[in-house]
C-alpha cells in the first residue's frame, strides 16, 4: 500500500471556493475563477510509496507549500482525498488527526520553527511530550536523534547559540525523534547557504539510506531536486505538469515550461551511464578465436572489440592489431592479448563520474551492471553532447552519427540508443 | 450666512437623544443588577482594605524595605537604592500613607483589569470576529474622557473607594487586551504550525507556544495597564476613592501649589517605581533573554 495518495486534490482559498472547484473541473484556468477564490492547487494526484523520497518542485506561488501541508491536514483539501496510510484526511476529526500527526506524520519547516526559549534537546523531545512519553524515555530517544544529526555535546545550549545549519539540524532531529514514518520536509534547506545546504542533503541521503523512511520534500531548486528525489514532481501554477524520476524529466520534459527549467541543471550529476550509453558495435565471447574477432570488427568497421564471457562478463578489450599479432603467431587464446586499459563504469554512476575514465582512452568507455556484465558503451562524443547546453534534452544528441569523431568512437554503431 | 447649512439641529426643534437614552440605560442597569452591584462592590472593597492593611499597618521602614529589596531582586541595587530614596521623600512629605492607598487601589484595579484582559487578549488573538468587535469598543474605553467614567460608576456604586477601582478597571484594560492580542498575533506561525503538525492540542499550542512566546509584549502590556491605572486612581479622587489623588484633588480646589505638588511628585515616585520594576521583569522572562540572543 502506498504511504501516500492524493486524488484529484483541489485547494482553493476564498469564500466561494467550491464554485471555483467546480468551474476548474470545467476547464477553466486559475486566472478565470480569480473573482472566486485563489486556487493554490488544482487537480494534484500522485502517490507516494513507502520509503520513496518524494519531491515537489515548483516556484514560489506554485502551491507546492499548501499541497504538502495538505498531507498532514494543516489545510483540507477543498475537493478530492488525501490517504495517509488507510486514514483520509479530508474527513478525519480534529481529534484522530492530531492522533495521527502525533504517531505517522512529522514535519521540517523552513526556517526551522525551534521554540526559542526551550534547550536543543527540549526542543527534540517536543513531539516526545506530546505522545505523553516520560521524561527519562523522552531525554534519551531526543538524544539518539540529535547523535544521529551529529549534534551530541549540543543539548543544553539555546537553538539561538546555533548557526543556521545546527538549527535546522535540530528541526531535522525534532522529526526523526517523533518516529513518525512520514516525514513532510517544506523547503527544509532553502534558508540555509549553498555549502550548508550541500552538506545537508548528504546527510539526509545517509540518513534515509539506513531509515528508509516516507519523505515528501519540497523545493524550488531543481538541483536539490535531482538530487534527493526518487520521484520529482514538478508544479506550475498549482496543477502538476510531471511526475517522474530525474532522468526521466531530464531526458523526457512534459512540456516547454519542464524544459526551460531543465536547462540550467548539472546534467553530470543527475545523468547516469544508463541514459547515454549505446549498444557496443563488436563484441567478441571468449571462445572464439582470432579470425571470428577480426571479422566481427571488419563488420561493424572498427579497430578494437570488446571481449567477454558467454553470460557478457567483461573481460576487457581487443585491439586489431593484437588479434592479427595472435593470428599470425597461431595462438588461438584471445584472452591472454586482452588489454585491461579502459576502465570500465557502473550502470549507474553519474556522468560527472565517467569524464575520468573516458579521458584516459579513445575507445567508448563499457558500462557494466552490478554483475560484471557488459550492457553498452559510452563513446567519448557521446558524452561530450550529452553535456551540450543547446541540446534540449540533451541526450538527443545520441541521434547523431558518432564517426565525426575520427578513429576514436569507432565501437559504436551510429543512431542506436539503448 | 444664510440657508439650511447655518441651521443647527436643534434650530429645526430636533436634537438626538444619545444622553438621555444612556441615562436611562444607566439606570435601568442600577436597578436591574443592583444584586449583581452589591457582590462586586463587596470584593472590591473587602480586596482593596486587606491589601491596603497589609501595606500601612507594618512600620513604613519595614514596607519600604520589602518593596527596595523586590526593586533589588527585579533589577539591580541601583533600582533598590533609588527606590529606598524615593520612599523616603514620600515619607519626608508626610505622604506614605496616601502612597500605600494608592498602591493598594492601583494594584487591586491592574489585578483585575488584567485578569479581565489578558483572556481577552487571548480570545481576540484567535478570533478575528470577535477582535473586530471588541476593537472599537477598547477605542472607545481608552479614548472617552476618563471623568466621563466616574460619573455612571458614582451613580452605581455611590462616592467611595469602589467607583474609583471600577474606573480605573475600565479605563486600565484596553493595553492588556490589545498587548495580549498582538503578542499572540506576532508568534511566528510557523512555530504555531510546528506545534499543530506534531498533533499538539490548540490548548497546549496557546501554553506552550504562544504565550511564552508572547511573554515579552504580555508584559509591555502589564506595565502599560499598570501606568494607566496610576494615572486613573489619581482622578478617581474626585469621587473620593482616597489615597495621593486625593490631595491633588483637595490641592487644585484650593489653588495649594504646595500640597499639589508634594502629592504629584510621590505619585510620580510610585509610577516611577512601579515601571522599572515591571519593565525589569519583562526583560527577566527567559523568552525575552532567548529572543535578544537569537536576535543578536
Amino acid at each position: 500500500m502506498s504511504a501516500l495518495r492524493a486524488e484529484n486534490v483541489y485547494k482553493v482559498f476564498g469564500r466561494r471556493s467550491g464554485e471555483a472547484v467546480r468551474r476548474l473541473e470545467a476547464g477553466a484556468t486559475r486566472d478565470e475563477i480569480k473573482g472566486h477564490g485563489t486556487a493554490a492547487v488544482i487537480d494534484a494526484s500522485f502517490e507516494v510509496a513507502d520509503g520513496e523520497t518524494f519531491v515537489v518542485m515548483g516556484l514560489s506561488g506554485s502551491g507546492k507549500s499548501t499541497l504538502i501541508r495538505m498531507l498532514n491536514g494543516l489545510w483540507r483539501p477543498t475537493s478530492g482525498r488525501v490517504m495517509l496510510g488507510d486514514a483520509d484526511l479530508s474527513t478525519i476529526s480534529a481529534r484522530d488527526l492530531r492522533a495521527l500527526r502525533r504517531r505517522r506524520v512529522s514535519m521540517v519547516f523552513q526556517h526551522f520553527a525551534l521554540l526559542p526559549h526551550r534547550t536543543v534537546i527540549e526542543n527534540a523531545a517536543y513531539p516526545l511530550a506530546l505522545q505523553d512519553i516520560d521524561r527519562t524515555e523522552r531525554r534519551r530517544r531526543a538524544g539518539e536523534a540529535l547523535e544521529m544529526v551529529g549534534l551530541a555535546g549540543w543539548e543544553d545550549h539555546l537553538p539561538s547559540e546555533l548557526s543556521g545549519g545546527m538549527r535546522q539540524r535540530v528541526g531535522l532531529a525534532r522529526a526523526l525523534a517523533a518516529g513518525t514514518d512520514v516525514l513532510l520536509m517544506d523547503e527544509a534547506f532553502s534558508a540555509l547557504d549553498p555549502l550548508i545546504r550541500r552538506e545537508m542533503q548528504e546527510q539526509l541521503l545517509e540518513l534515509q539510506a539506513t531509515l528508509g523512511k516516507t519523505i515528501v520534500f519540497i523545493t524550488h531548486d531543481l538541483n536539490e531536486a535531482m538530487h534527493l528525489g526518487d520521484r520529482i514532481a514538478v508544479m506550475r501554477d498549482g496543477r502538476i505538469v510531471q511526475i517522474g524520476t530525474s532522468e526521466q524529466i531530464l531526458s523526457d520534459p512534459a512540456n516547454d515550461y519542464v524544459a526551460q527549467f531543465v536547462a540550467d541543471v548539472d546534467k553530470t550529476r543527475v545523468l547516469t551511464a544508463a541514459s547515454v550509453m549505446v549498444r557496443p558495435a563488436a563484441v567478441v565471447v571468449t571462445g572464439t578465436g582470432p579470425r571470428g574477432a577480426l571479422r566481427e570488427m571488419r563488420e561493424a568497421q572498427v579497430s578494437a572489440a570488446y571481449l567477454t564471457d558467454r553470460d557478457r562478463t567483461l573481460r576487457g578489450v581487443l585491439r586489431d592489431e593484437d588479434v592479427l599479432a595472435a593470428q599470425r603467431a597461431g595462438t588461438d587464446s584471445l584472452v591472454d592479448i586482452t588489454r585491461q586499459d579502459v576502465t570500465p563504469v557502473k550502470v549507474d554512476a553519474p556522468l560527472m563520474d565517467i569524464f575520468a575514465p573516458s579521458a584516459e582512452t579513445p575507445l567508448p568507455v563499457p558500462v557494466i551492471d552490478e554483475h560484471g556484465r557488459l550492457v553498452g558503451v559510452i563513446p567519448r562524443v557521446t558524452l561530450l553532447e550529452a553535456m551540450s547546453p543547446n541540446e534540449l534534452p540533451g541526450i538527443d544528441a545520441i541521434d547523431a552519427p558518432a564517426d565525426d569523431e575520427p578513429a576514436s568512437a569507432d565501437l559504436t554503431t551510429s543512431g542506436v540508443t539503448s | 450666512m444664510s440657508g439650511p447649512i447655518g441651521l443647527s439641529m436643534a434650530d429645526l426643534g430636533y436634537r438626538l437623544p444619545l444622553g438621555d437614552a444612556v441615562e436611562t440605560g444607566v439606570e435601568w442597569l442600577t436597578s436591574t443588577f443592583a444584586g449583581l452591584f452589591d457582590v462586586i462592590k463587596v470584593v472590591l472593597v473587602s480586596s482593596f482594605d486587606g491589601l491596603e492593611y497589609v501595606l500601612s499597618a507594618p512600620p513604613m521602614w519595614l514596607v519600604a524595605l520589602v518593596l527596595a529589596v523586590l526593586a533589588y531582586v527585579a533589577k539591580g541595587w541601583r533600582l533598590g537604592v533609588g527606590a529606598l530614596i524615593g520612599f523616603a521623600v514620600v515619607q519626608g512629605v508626610d505622604q506614605w500613607d496616601n502612597a500605600m492607598t494608592t498602591l493598594a487601589l492601583v494594584l487591586v484595579a491592574s489585578v483585575i483589569a488584567l485578569a479581565i484582559g489578558i483572556p481577552l487578549g487571548i480570545w481576540t488573538a484567535r478570533n478575528d470576529r470577535v477582535s473586530a468587535a471588541v476593537r472599537p469598543v477598547l477605542d472607545f474605553m481608552q479614548t472617552m474622557p476618563a471623568f466621563v467614567y466616574l460619573i455612571p460608576v458614582v451613580i452605581i456604586f455611590l462616592a467611595g473607594v469602589v467607583p474609583g477601582i471600577v474606573a480605573t478597571i475600565i479605563f486600565a484594560l484596553a493595553p492588556g487586551v490589545r498587548f495580549t492580542e498582538l503578542g499572540i498575533r506576532q508568534v511566528d506561525p510557523e512555530v504555531v504550525e510546528a506545534g499543530h503538525a506534531f498533533g499538539s492540542t490548540p490548548g497546549r499550542i496557546l501554553r506552550q507556544i504562544q504565550l511564552p512566546l508572547a511573554q515579552p509584549t504580555i508584559m509591555a502590556g502589564i506595565n502599560q495597564v499598570i501606568m494607566l491605572a496610576l494615572s486613573m486612581v489619581v482622578i478617581a479622587g474626585m469621587v473620593g476613592a482616597g489615597g495621593l489623588g486625593l490631595d491633588v484633588v483637595s490641592a487644585l480646589s484650593r489653588v495649594n501649589v504646595a500640597l499639589g505638588f508634594e502629592a504629584g511628585l510621590s505619585v510620580v515616585i510610585l509610577a516611577i517605581y512601579l515601571d522599572r520594576i515591571t519593565s525589569a521583569l519583562a526583560d527577566r522572562s527567559p523568552v525575552a533573554r532567548a529572543l535578544r540572543a537569537t536576535a543578536a
